[in-house]
């Protein structure tokens, strides 16, 4: 009896289809089980289907345009089924919400599945806290934050607002805003290894100024920028702890950091 | 100028150690941002400014031809000529055949990136006439025999000190206690030299920030006055302005004119805002005599139609590369140009070439910013992708990029593989991350580990984490 009542209740359960991108995957699996987490908490169902691999932003900022597109139609395909797509990362969702439909432009078929498709993806962050209207998370972290606003989410997506206030509902966390924390850290995909002189003046500004914020931590929604930042970070001999805020928002950190020793 | 767009890599190299020039590069960072954020503030209806902008150039460019033909029956009404220039070469032997009827010796000039773009200095000087720039930034660029390094502040990558030593050493004549320490002194010095030349000169060359179709108006903006001294002493004013500078009226050159200065310098208007209508009329009490209109083409109308043409709306006000991080890091110069930045990224490659400029729509981050900041909404990002788009079509992406990127999509498209793949090399990577978890040197990514750790994967994926952790439920559901 009590079985059928849950199986109810589920049925009324938003499907979220995970799309954990490929950085996530591959380098931070704890990113992706705190977004599961943080997801769940908010009252959905989450998926992670195993066909998916990368959004197609290499591909697509360097100007190959039939190779995203077919990574396009295969992760419209394996995401279509589901009320909503998250994923942790302002720029994967950017390309998949901002960027999918450009790419079937006068398609008549596909370009109507990529809009509709579009219309359901949602950064995480932005997902809690403007679709699920999520207040506050149940998670405590001992310790002072910065938060590194990555372009893709700010400019693209309006994200700013929403993990700030969040970390706020943190028990013991305290935010120390950094100088220019909506100014790149020069990670760019390809740029950052193609042009590694230009990106390493822009990532030295940034930890210049990270340093500068005196926080413990640094807290991005990229893992891109974060590997970036991260990296620079190492190689001056910072004992800065890196992490995803994902990470913090959903108290999972209790792994090794990103970079910096945990405290 | 001459193009050194292919060099972009060494004049970024270059720039990067140059300790003068980051110094002066900060001014770039610490003036324009907090200004023009301030102005846009100020003003309610700043957006809804831009939008309407937006469709005013649209609305242009959609019938160029039209409002170009009626902007040339105006002017000539006024008793104005224009002249036709579908190249650089042709607007030079314009300008220089006005200037040799006049039997011209001197011409005084007001800022101008058009008149960079056909390099007309150059091409005066070449035939026997001395060109005055008479603007501060380009005067002391001209003394040095540099370019301009941005689209409004030409000598941006200057601090005072080496200014206040090129007056110094050119200004002989005048008395040697003088004090250079600060801007408006090294103005007045140069406006005191400035002074004679504008009544020496025969003609005065201006560009044009618009052309108002309706009145046949040539408007310039300047916040020290030179431009109007140089169009109004002269016996002649020579207009140089490219074909997309075009508004309908004089109300939507209002409505520019409000986004025009607070997105460059962060002021409601520039000081002098000028409009030309014809040489001087009979009741006139000072003027031109002559006035003449040269409208270069240059590659424009061949934007027109294309995924670039957006591109049109622009009114240089430099908002794009005051913003850009690329820009900040190693000034307008590197990008080989005349015109710098985010815009020149797109521009320069309309004008001279994808071939010759391919770094410059490269060198992006796409963060977007001057995008943001644009006041004519011109997706830059997007176009410079464009650029991209078109390089990676005639195979001029380099090919080692171009195959790793290839076999990255292959696997993405085909996740069992994929899955396959990764189950061995993340392991291997962590592996070679050791206890510190840091990875100094990978072999492909040397860009990337030259000035930063490669932070070492956890080791297994997330998604056979996840399968495993889903199996493990079923396996206790059972
Ligand atoms: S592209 Fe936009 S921001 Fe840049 S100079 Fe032109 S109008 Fe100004």
């Amino acid at each position: 009896m009590a079985d059928t009542h849950d199986m109810q209740a589920d049925a009324r359960k938003p499907q979220v289809g995970l799309f954990a991108t490929c950085l996530v995957d591959l380098f931070r699996p704890t990113v992706g089980f705190s977004a599961v987490k943080l997801i769940e908490d908010a009252g959905c169902d989450v998926h992670v289907p195993m066909a998916q691999t990368c959004c197609g932003q290499p591909a697509y900022n360097s100007g190959d345009r039939a190779d995203t597109r077919a990574i396009a139609e295969q992760v419209i395909e394996t995401f279509e089924g589901f009320d909503y797509i998250v994923a942790p990362s302002g720029s994967c969702s950017s390309m998949l919400k901002k960027h999918y439909p450009g790419l079937f432009k006068g398609d008549a078929r596909w370009e109507a599945r990529a809009t509709a498709f579009s219309a359901k993806v949602f950064e995480l962050v932005s997902f809690l806290a403007d679709v699920m209207k999520v207040k506050a998370v149940d998670a405590a972290f001992d310790g002072s934050v910065t938060y590194h606003d990555s372009c893709s989410g700010l400019r693209e997506l309006g994200i700013s607002k929403q993990p700030r206030d969040l970390l706020k509902s943190v028990d013991g966390l305290a935010i120390k805003e950094m100088k220019d924390s909506d100014v790149c850290c020069g990670f760019g995909g390809t740029f950052c290894v193609k042009y590694s002189d230009i990106s390493n003046a822009i990532v030295s500004k940034k930890t210049t100024n990270i340093d500068a914020s005196g926080a413990d931590v640094l807290l991005a929604g990229d893992m891109g920028c974060l590997m970036n930042m991260a990296g620079k970070l190492k190689r001056e001999g910072s004992k800065i702890e890196v992490r995803h805020v994902a990470e913090v928002l959903a108290g999972m950190t209790d792994t090794k950091p990103i970079a910096g020793q945990a405290k | 100028m001459k193009l050194t767009s292919p060099q972009f890599k060494e004049n970024s190299a270059r720039a990067l150690a140059d300790q003068q020039l980051q110094k002066a590069l900060l001014n770039v960072q610490k003036g324009f941002i907090g200004k023009r954020a301030a102005a846009a503030a100020d003003l309610p209806e700043f957006d809804a400014l831009r939008d309407n902008a937006r469709e005013i150039k649209n609305h242009v460019l959609g019938h160029l031809d039209l409002y170009l033909e009626a902007y040339e029956k105006k002017v000539t009404e006024a008793g104005g000529h224009v002249h036709w220039a579908e190249t650089a070469e042709e607007a030079r032997e314009i300008v220089l055949g006005i200037c040799r009827k006049r039997n011209a010796k001197t011409v005084t000039k007001g800022k101008s990136m058009i008149t960079e773009e056909i390099n007309l200095n150059e091409y005066l000087e070449e035939n026997g006439i001395v060109p005055v720039e008479t603007d501060l930034g380009e005067y002391i660029i001209q003394l040095r025999g540099e370019h301009p390094s941005h689209i409004i502040a030409p000598a941006v990558h200057l601090n005072k000190e080496q200014v206040e030593g090129d007056f110094r050493r050119v200004h002989t004549h005048l008395p040697q206690a003088r004090d250079l320490t600060e801007p408006t002194s090294l103005l007045s010095e140069a406006r005191e030299v400035l002074r004679k030349r504008y009544f020496e000169a025969d003609v005065g060359i201006t560009g044009a920030n618009f052309l108002i179709a309706e009145t046949g108006s040539s408007v310039i903006v300047t916040n020290e006055g030179n431009g109007d001294l140089t169009q109004s002493l002269g016996k002649c004013h020579i207009a140089v302005a490219s074909l997309e500078k075009i508004v309908p009226t004089l109300n939507d050159c209002a409505q520019i004119l409000r986004l025009l200065a607070r997105s460059a310098t962060g002021q409601d208007m520039s000081v002098y805002t000028t409009f030309s209508t014809g040489p001087r009329r009979p009741e006139d009490e000072d003027g031109p005599e002559e006035y003449h209109v040269v409208l270069l083409d240059n590659g424009r109308s061949a934007m027109l139609g294309t995924e670039f043409q957006e591109m049109l709306r622009c009114i240089r006000c430099g908002a794009c590369m005051n913003h850009c991080p690329v820009y900040h890091a190693v000034g307008g110069h590197a990008y080989g140009s005349v015109y710098p930045g985010p815009m020149g990224a797109v521009l320069t490659p309309s004008l001279n070439g994808i071939d010759k400029a391919g770094h410059l729509p490269n060198a992006s981050t796409f963060c977007g910013r001057c995008e943001s900041v644009c006041p004519m909404r011109i997706p830059l990002p997007k176009m410079m992708r464009n650029w991209r788009e078109r390089e990676f079509e005639r195979h001029l992406t380099p090919s080692a990029a171009r195959y790793g990127l290839g076999l990255w999509a292959f696997f993405a498209r085909r996740p069992k593989l994929y899955r396959f793949a990764v189950s061995f090399a993340m392991p291997a990577l962590s592996l070679l991350g050791g206890t510190g978890r840091r990875i100094r040197s990978l072999p492909l990514a040397g860009g990337w580990t030259k000035y930063r750790d490669f932070p070492a994967p956890e080791g297994r994926t997330f998604l056979q984490e996840w399968a495993q952790r889903e199996n493990r439920k079923q396996g206790a559901g059972r």
